[in-house]
Order: structure tokens, then C-alpha cells, then sequence
């Protein structure tokens, strides 16, 4: 995946995050502050026109710009949380020019480290890790098979969407749901749902990419 | 003397705690309220946080005390070990705490823990 095909992940981001705000937002009020909608869709608008303004050189650059941005536009904990998990992924990435799924899948590793690190999340705590990292496992084990991009985007996404749907009973111990305690359980995590987001726009990233012919 | 700066979800909160701490530690000691998200809005900005970490800094450290969720994220996101630390306190009777320690020209690592010690302070 070239420069080009991070550009285009974040805005396939952008887009699902646009049209999952409401979702997300309602995920958030049951056992939130009602906001993680509205910030990321916030967040993600600014990493869009941020790309647009300077497009950067590189895949690791794009996610850095995407990190930062993220860190100071959305003002909400997803902000530190995602803008670390993107700014790491393209700290990983370094100068790299084209990166196969198996070097993604090592950065992806970095940024989930990141947010274990500043949020102090494990797993089962109820939080994006939840979704993210077995997503991660997932991609480092379709690499390591060879396969293509696509199908190793789409068991990500598959593992993120079931690892989103586990947190459903799960009682919170990051965050805010963390106050409810026992009360969180019952309720998809929202941090969770919107890694589902972004780890499936990488598929619809490729997609777009390469359009299939006949 | 060291600088310390209060992070809040809330621009008010944070700039009564910096009057309230003033008012009891007096005015000399560089205490900057970081509140709210640049727009005005309940959240945190991580350059307004930045820009009084700025202000704050006498060359003697700053200790930054956010209050909750995300206020912890950005404020951890600006840690310089040595330099810039973070409070895991109570947010107003660590900032008073840290706010009389730093008055007294303690060091960056004594205001850390008379911040942290007010956690153990009982009221009753």
C-alpha cells in the first residue's frame, strides 16, 4: 500500500465515521457523555481537510498528520486515544514508501501499544482495544499466510466487528462507563464500535483502490 | 519556582481552582488554568494545554493536574520526564496542595507528592 492508499483509508474513515455519528452517539449516551459521535466525526473532518491542505509524502507522514490532528481537534479521550494509535502506526512506518500487510500489521501493533500505554486499557476492560486487537491478530495472521490485502482487511474487520460485539456484556473498567460499573454491561463499548469503523474502511480503502474489472 | 497547570473538562472549573488556589497560596506562584476545548465546549485542548505549560515554566518544572478521562489523556500526552509531570491527585486539594509547596520553592518532585499526598488528607 502506497501513500496514495493511506490517504485514502482516512477518508473512507471520514466517510463511515460521518455516517455513523449517530450510532456511535447513541452507543455513548447509554453509558457515556453522549459525545464520541460528534468528536470523531469532528476529528475526522479536520484530519480530511488536514491531508488536503499538505498532502505529506509517505504513509508513515500521513499517519502522523492524521494523529496530531486528531489530538487537537477532538477534545474528547478518543482524541489522545486514536491520535497516539496513528501517530505511533506512522512513527513505525518511518520513511517507508510502500508498506505490505504484514508491515501494517506491525504498526498497527505499535499504535494498539501506544493506548495500552497512555490509557492503561487490557483487555476485556470494555474499550477500543477490545476490537482493535484481536483485528490486529487477525491481519498479522492473513499476512503470514500470504494471502491478499482484501482478504486480510476483510478478517480484520470481521475480528473487530466480533471482538465490538463481545464487549456487549463486558463491565467497563476504563473511561467514564467505568463510574456505571456493573450498569455498563448490557451496551456495545462506543470506542469499540468506532474501531469496527476503521478497521473496515481499510477494506473499503483497497476496494476504491482497485477497482475489479469485467 | 515550579509552574503548575489545572486541566479541566470545564474552562470555569479550572480558572475558579486557579483563583481559589491564588487566594489561599497567594499570587506569586505560576498557577495557569487550562479548560475546556478551544471553542468554549466541555473537553480538553491539548494547545491550550500546551500554551500554559509554556507560561508556567520558570525552568523549574511544571506539574500538570487534569481533573478527569480525557483531561488524564492530554495531560500524559505532554509528560517530559523531569520536567513536566503529571498529578494523579484530587483536583482541588491537590492544586492548593501543590500550589502552597510550590510557594514555598519546593522542587518539581516535592509538589508531585504534596499533590498526590492530598488523596490521603481526610476532611472528618
Amino acid at each position: 500500500m502506497d501513500t496514495r492508499f493511506f490517504v485514502t483509508w482516512m477518508e473512507e474513515i471520514t466517510t463511515a465515521v460521518h455516517a455513523g455519528r449517530d450510532r456511535l452517539t447513541r452507543l455513548d449516551a447509554a453509558i457515556g457523555d453522549a459525545d464520541h459521535g460528534a468528536n470523531l466525526d469532528r476529528g475526522f473532518t479536520a484530519v480530511a481537510e488536514a491531508l488536503a491542505a499538505r498532502p505529506p509524502g509517505t504513509p508513515g507522514a500521513v499517519l502522523v498528520l492524521a494523529g496530531t490532528t486528531l489530538i487537537r481537534k477532538v477534545g474528547g479521550a478518543s482524541g489522545p486515544l486514536y491520535g497516539t494509535a496513528f501517530r505511533e502506526m506512522g512513527r513505525a512506518l518511518g520513511e517507508a514508501p510502500d508498506v505490505p500487510v504484514a508491515a501494517l500489521a506491525s504498526a498497527l501493533e505499535a499504535g494498539l501499544a501506544g493506548v495500552r500505554r497512555l490509557g492503561g486499557a487490557e483487555d476485556g476492560d470494555k474499550t477500543m482495544v477490545d476490537a482493535l486487537a484481536p483485528a490486529i491478530r487477525a491481519l498479522a495472521r492473513c499476512a503470514g499466510e500470504g494471502g491478499e490485502p482484501e482478504e486480510a482487511f476483510a478478517a480484520a474487520a470481521a475480528a473487530a466487528e466480533e471482538g465490538a460485539k463481545a464487549t456487549v456484556p463486558l463491565v467497563a473498567r476504563k473511561g467514564r462507563a467505568s463510574y456505571l460499573g456493573p450498569r455498563s454491561a448490557g451496551h456495545e463499548d462506543p470506542g469499540a464500535a468506532s474501531t469496527v469503523l476503521i478497521v473496515g474502511a481499510l477494506g473499503t480503502a483497497a476496494a476504491r483502490r482497485r477497482p475489479r474489472t469485467g | 519556582m515550579v509552574g503548575i497547570v489545572l486541566i479541566s473538562h470545564s474552562s470555569g472549573l479550572a480558572a475558579e481552582t486557579v483563583v481559589l488556589a491564588r487566594g489561599i497560596c497567594g499570587t506569586d506562584v505560576p498557577i495557569l488554568a487550562a479548560g475546556g476545548t478551544d471553542d468554549g465546549e466541555f473537553g480538553t485542548s491539548v494547545d491550550k494545554v500546551a500554551a500554559a505549560v509554556e507560561k508556567a515554566d520558570q525552568g523549574d518544572g511544571v506539574l500538570l493536574i487534569p481533573d478527569l478521562g480525557s483531561s488524564v489523556l492530554t495531560a500524559r500526552l505532554l509528560e517530559q520526564p523531569g520536567s513536566v509531570v503529571v498529578a494523579d491527585a484530587p483536583f482541588v486539594e491537590g492544586a492548593v496542595s501543590a500550589a502552597v509547596a510550590a510557594g514555598c520553592g519546593a522542587t518539581l518532585d516535592a509538589v508531585l507528592a504534596a499533590a498526590e499526598e492530598a488523596r490521603t488528607i481526610r476532611k472528618m
